[in-house]
């Protein structure tokens, strides 16, 4: 039996080595996340802890191990952000409009984990509908990062909506976990946490079973606490599904053997419009290290441009909203989930929906109504639909020139819960940098690059071509060399 | 462009949403600033520019119109708020 401690100390790579080497088995394993999970209570990272299921899968997964017949990640702990639906295990975005509705069915990508060996130890924590960048709007409440300035014990924000997962991950309570990502939500909360995010080109990974938010931008994608890792669970969640209709048919690449190889020769572009008014020294600072470290492994970095970059985040908020407003019209109290009685069958909706909804979930809904609505379409909907082609363009303008972008991830550090709960056009602009690859449909992924001057993490971002994660993770594995990135939260829960 | 309570209210109305009165003031606020921060967008070029609603460029795969899955109304009914003799209760619609 090994030491707890160092059981959730591990990479999912050594740790997948340690269960198919018999040095520990998924159960041990599984145990000691389980007892991390229960006593990090306070960082409020899952909305459901599965523990009998979490040690049934292990106890398979051991069975297997010892039978000869190991998946790719057989016996590993991961948990789940609830926008997937599970089979059996209630799932609610992060709304109470869903109630305790518990899923009939599994979702593609929890399905491939599973089908792959991976143990679920629970579901996490989420903006409402993944809407929000700081998980406040959770109807469960927001979760706390297990960051904290140096000599501070204010609570801070994990980022959003993946902020469970990312939590999770950056305190070891798992080995990796899924996310999803409509504008940056895998991304903006790896950055606050000092993990590793990833966003695959769209249609990479089933949409089938993941709670519709923005249905031509959402994307699932893994939180991780190492490039490798990242890669390893992406490698399981990514591949073609007919119950998906925009599901690429491509083959998946064996992504994990792309890190670690030389990016030697690479052409990575660093675009000048993201070098935004108001951006905190400490993160040009970052940027600019970065450059140097992909310049020192062998690349040649060159400024390039992306003309349309201010406009991303204004046109998604007309798409996104608008996609949001008809994708959440199902939540109606008929078939599942809340239902308020009244009166009349118009007043059971209304009243359902004002009392399921959150706040902001009801401002997107409202405003994608409006933009929606007669007359307004042609100024709002459409001309958002074709400064989204611009933004497209731009991409593909130079990425006939370089092989990747590196960006910041976020405007900013982790800020404090509550800090910019009453501004939404403060809190939207969390995204600047992260949108604008949902619209495009790119792949992009965050990777730690250090420390602030109060000791939180800052993260870096590549993006890359379409159907080219592989060419990111080979550069995101030289800048995690050279970043040597070991920050780890100090445990205050 | 600003709105003002009445089109919140119109509008809460399409999305079923029951909005309090006293709240219609706030919410046409708060609408209004995004909508004029979204409004920059009215900067860019657009003539000729083929909208782009997906980012797949592939089109849409067809299948046989046949029944891949069914003959499970328990699993279907068992979230439903109420359900009886394998139907979804619902409010009554017409008087």
């Amino acid at each position: 039996m090994s030491d707890p401690a160092d059981l959730t100390g591990l990479t999912l790579k050594d740790a997948l080595e340690g269960l198919r080497g018999r040095r520990f088995s998924s159960e041990e394993i599984t145990r000691a996340h389980l007892e991390a999970m229960a006593a990090a209570r306070p960082l409020n990272a899952f909305v459901l802890e599965t523990p009998d299921q979490a040690l049934a899968m292990a106890r398979a997964s051991d069975a297997r191990i010892a039978a000869g017949g190991a998946g790719p990640l057989e016996g590993a702990p991961i948990g789940v952000k609830d926008l997937f639906c599970t089979k059996g295990v209630r799932s609610t975005a992060g709304s109470r409009i869903l109630g305790n509705f518990v899923p009939p069915y599994e979702s593609t990508v929890t399905a491939n984990l599973w089908r792959d060996g991976a143990v679920m130890l629970g579901k996490l924590n989420m903006d409402e509908f993944a809407m929000g960048s700081s998980n406040e709007t959770s109807a469960f409440g927001p979760v706390v990062n297990p960051w904290r300035s140096a000599g501070s014990n204010r609570a801070l924000t994990p980022g959003g909506s993946s902020g469970g997962s990312a939590a999770a991950v950056a305190a070891h309570l798992a080995l990796g976990a899924t996310a999803t990502d409509t504008g940056g939500s895998i991304r903006q909360p790896a950055s606050l946490t000092g993990t590793v995010g990833v966003k695959p080109t769209y249609g990479r990974c089933s949409r089938w079973g993941v709670v519709a938010f923005a249905s031509s931008l959402d994307q699932a994608g893994p939180l991780a606490r190492t490039v490798e890792d990242a890669a390893l669970l992406l490698r399981s969640m990514s591949g073609h599904d007919p119950k998906d209709s925009t599901s690429l048919t491509a083959e998946v690449p064996d992504f994990p053997s792309f890190v670690g190889r030389s990016p030697k020769g690479l052409r990575v572009g660093v675009p000048k419009e993201y070098r935004v008014d108001g951006m905190p020294p400490e993160i040009e600072a970052l940027w600019t290290q970065g450059v140097a470290w992909l310049k020192e492994a062998g690349c040649e970095v060159v400024e390039v441009s992306l003309p349309h970059t201010r406009y991303a985040l204004p046109a998604y908020y007309i798409i996104a909203p608008a996609e949001a407003s008809s994708n959440l019209a199902r939540y109606d109290g008929m078939r599942y989930g809340l239902r308020v009685d009244a009166p009349t069958l118009s007043e059971v909706y209304e009243e359902t929906r004002a009392a399921g909804f959150g706040e902001e979930v009801k401002r997107r809904i409202l405003i994608g109504a409006y933009v929606l609505s007669a007359g307004y379409y042609d100024a709002y909907y459409l001309k958002a639909q074709k400064v989204r082609r611009r933004i497209a363009d731009d991409f593909a303008t130079v990425f006939e020139q370089v092989d990747a972008l590196l960006t910041p991830t976020a405007p900013s550090a982790a800020f404090a819960l509550g800090e910019k709960a009453a501004d939404p056009v403060a809190m939207y602009l969390n995204d600047i940098f992260t949108v604008t690859v949902n619209l495009a449909g790119l792949p992009a992924m965050s990777v730690p690059g250090g420390l602030d001057a109060q000791g939180l993490p800052l993260g870096l971002q590549l993006i890359g071509r379409a159907l080219d994660e592989s060419t990111l993770f080979t550069l995101a594995g030289a800048l995690e060399k050279a970043a040597d990135f070991r920050g780890r939260p100090q445990r205050w829960w | 462009m600003t709105i003002d309570a009445a089109t919140v209210r119109k509008v809460a109305k399409l999305a079923h949403i029951r909005e309090s009165e006293d709240r219609l003031e706030g919410l046409a606020k708060e609408l209004s600033g995004i909508l004029q921060w979204i409004e920059q967008l009215g900067e860019v070029d657009t003539d000729g520019v083929e909208p782009m609603a997906s980012a797949v460029a592939l089109a849409l795969p067809l299948r046989e119109d046949a029944v891949t899955e069914g003959g499970n109304p328990a699993e279907i009914l068992a979230n439903a708020p109420a359900a009886r003799n394998n139907f979804f209760v619902v409010p009554k619609v017409v008087e």
